[in-house]
């Protein structure tokens, strides 16, 4: 009976584990098996060798390219968190109608009706040399001549890694806040707590798992990014997904492999440092 | 300084529904007051404008003499337990009773030193480092009361506090909270929509019913002199019926079987264990609760169709209002 039991636990768990195998184990053990490999300018071969690990740490191009990804990760997170948790906060305590929550939530969503790309692409004739921006700008005499540095640069870079993620702040952080029982809030005034007060001691107490999720959220996308930062700084600035793509771009597979094993290794252990500052379990 | 809490012509309105219509009174000192009605009757409103967590549409409420309609919360004098306890589920119980003093600045020393006098009032000292989740529902009530209390208030609000509570730790909490009202001195009012525990704890019974005060007064008063049908019928174990000089009331308990009384049809037979609750119908319909003791029911025993008549004392039948 009870050896019964087991296997059909196992039967029960195989079609998930059968498709975690094919989609997520294997091709991860793929790019490490490959990241061995060797290559020549015109050729890749198997072998178990440490050369491109060898080129990969012994560059200070890597050095240089991880510290500007980290730099586009912690900048993103700060702006997407603060603009984040402030709508989530507004739609949450603010807007009292359920309805009308439900449809200023919806309106947040818009955007995502049409692909990253194009939202991307659509900021260029804003920001450009002689775009929407400065432009207008000029019109209003507070410039004389056009702002370089509104397009292909950082700026034009965190500017749309902020536009396209920062929903999956709002989202998480939104849900956690709903969950707050308002008559928490009624017994922190009922204490003396001002508005800031509650803010500080109840609110974001209660609202750190939703954040380590919505920070979950966009440290890996834009630890993993290489389109935006291609189209957003005009190819003058580079992160690791640019490096990974160039390679594969050259079909240096190996290399690519390589750069994307030490690049999956530092996202997990952010990640894992973050799970040890919030247990987002009982969110899940 | 006098700490009458007062209420003079208050007035609750959400839109055109008036949750609480005009209601005046005046709550004795130090008593254990309890605001009893059915549920949407604005007991809870009219608890919830004290607190200062509702506003007022219209008149005043007076503590001490002084007009608090229109100050926040934490500085009326009155503190509130919540009925599902509002614990901060993030705060250790000690930080959750010291959360007041937090907010006001008192040093951690200091704070950890009053929540610690507090939990011990409440006989919840060893629990001060747990979390509020790791309590049961009568001891996450003590943390509660303890959090209300260290604000040092001249009037404790307790809004249904024992509805979350299984009916065995109901009975004694409110014994608690009936000695801890008498220790403190200061006046606890208690919204309940159960009589019993009404009667249980109450000095003074103030029965709401459709957002105004239906009578208030001693507990015995209210249960032995309701004034409406309303009353009568709410506080339980009356009868009432019309007679040509208008509706009047009786206790079941001195409803008795008798050959002189009013014909009458038993409908149901319910057996309480000192006491046997039989139903019957009159022949004008009207439906009458006989609360039998025991002996007296078995010594004849009826089932429901039965024919019997009922009789009781005409003196003591209390002459309703409306």
């Amino acid at each position: 009976m009870n050896a019964h039991r087991t296997l059909f636990g196992w039967l029960q768990a195989t079609p998930l584990a059968l498709v975690m195998i094919a989609f997520l184990v294997a091709p991860i053990v793929m790019i490490v098996i490959v990241s061995f490999w060797g290559a020549t300018e015109f050729s890749i071969y198997p072998a178990f060798q440490f050369d491109n690990y060898q080129f990969l740490f012994g560059s200070p191009v890597t050095y240089k390219v991880f510290l500007a990804t980290f730099k586009y990760a912690a900048v993103t997170w700060a702006l997407t968190l603060l603009i984040g948790f402030t709508v989530a906060y507004f739609l949450a305590f603010h807007v009292r109608s359920q309805t009308m929550q439900i449809a200023l939530f919806l309106l947040c969503t818009i955007p995502f009706w049409t692909s990253n790309i194009i939202r991307m692409i659509s900021w260029i004739p804003f920001l450009g040399r002689n775009g929407i921006a400065n432009t207008a700008l000029q019109n209003w005499g507070l410039i004389d001549e056009p702002l370089e540095w509104l397009l292909y640069s950082d700026f034009s870079v965190i500017l749309a890694f902020v536009h396209l993620y920062t929903l999956f702040m709002v989202v998480p952080i939104f849900n956690t806040m709903m969950r707050i029982d308002r008559s928490l809030l009624e017994a922190a005034r009922d204490n003396g707590a001002s508005g800031a007060q509650i803010l500080r001691h109840v609110i974001i107490p209660l609202t750190k798992p939703g954040i380590m999720i919505g920070t979950i959220f966009v440290v890996t996308l834009v630890m993993g990014d290489f389109v935006t930062v291609r189209f957003m700084s005009g190819s003058q600035s580079a992160n690791v997904g640019r490096l990974i793509s160039n390679d594969i771009a050259l079909l240096q597979y190996p290399s690519a492999a390589a750069t994307a094993v030490v690049l999956l290794a530092t996202v997990l252990i952010i990640i894992a440092v973050l799970l040890r500052f919030v247990n987002i379990r009982k969110e899940l | 300084m006098s700490d009458d809490l007062e209420l003079v012509h208050l007035t609750k309105r959400y839109g055109d529904t008036v949750a609480v219509a005009d209601i005046s009174h005046r709550f004795p000192s130090g008593a254990y007051v309890c605001l009893l009605g059915p549920s949407g009757c604005g007991k809870s409103t009219t608890l919830r404008m004290i607190a200062g967590h509702e506003s007022v549409s219209e008149g005043s409420i007076l503590l001490g003499g002084l007009d608090i309609s229109h100050l926040p919360p934490a500085k009326r004098g009155t503190a509130m337990m919540f009925q599902s306890y509002a614990l901060f589920p993030h705060l250790s119980v000690r930080d959750n009773v010291a959360f007041s003093l937090r907010m006001k600045g008192v040093e951690r020393a200091e704070r950890n030193a009053t929540a610690n006098q507090m939990l011990e009032l409440v006989h919840m000292s060893a629990f001060g480092d747990r979390l509020p989740a790791q309590l049961s529902g009568g001891q996450q009530q003590r943390v509660a009361l303890a959090r209300a209390l260290v604000t040092q208030p001249r009037v404790l609000l307790l809004d249904e506090p024992l509805s979350a509570l299984d009916p065995f730790l109901r009975i004694r909490m409110r014994a608690e909270l009936k000695k801890l009202q008498r220790e403190l001195g200061i006046p606890f009012i208690h919204v309940t929509h159960g009589q019993d525990e009404a009667l249980a704890l109450a000095d003074e019974v103030v029965v709401m019913n459709n957002a105004v005060i239906e009578q208030a007064g001693p507990a015995r008063e209210v249960w032995g002199t309701p004034r409406t049908e309303f009353v009568a019928r709410f506080m339980g174990g009356h009868n009432v019926i019309a007679t040509p000089s208008g509706k009047v009331s009786f206790r079941a308990d001195e409803t008795r079987i008798s050959d002189a009384g009013l014909p009458a049809t038993v409908t149901a037979v319910e057996y309480q264990g000192a006491s046997v609750a039989m139903t019957a119908a009159l022949d004008s319909g009207e439906e009458l609760l006989a609360l039998l003791p025991e002996e007296t029911f078995f010594a004849a025993p009826k089932n429901p169709g039965e024919a019997v008549r009922l009789s009781w004392d005409e003196r003591r039948a209390n002459r309703l209002q409306a």
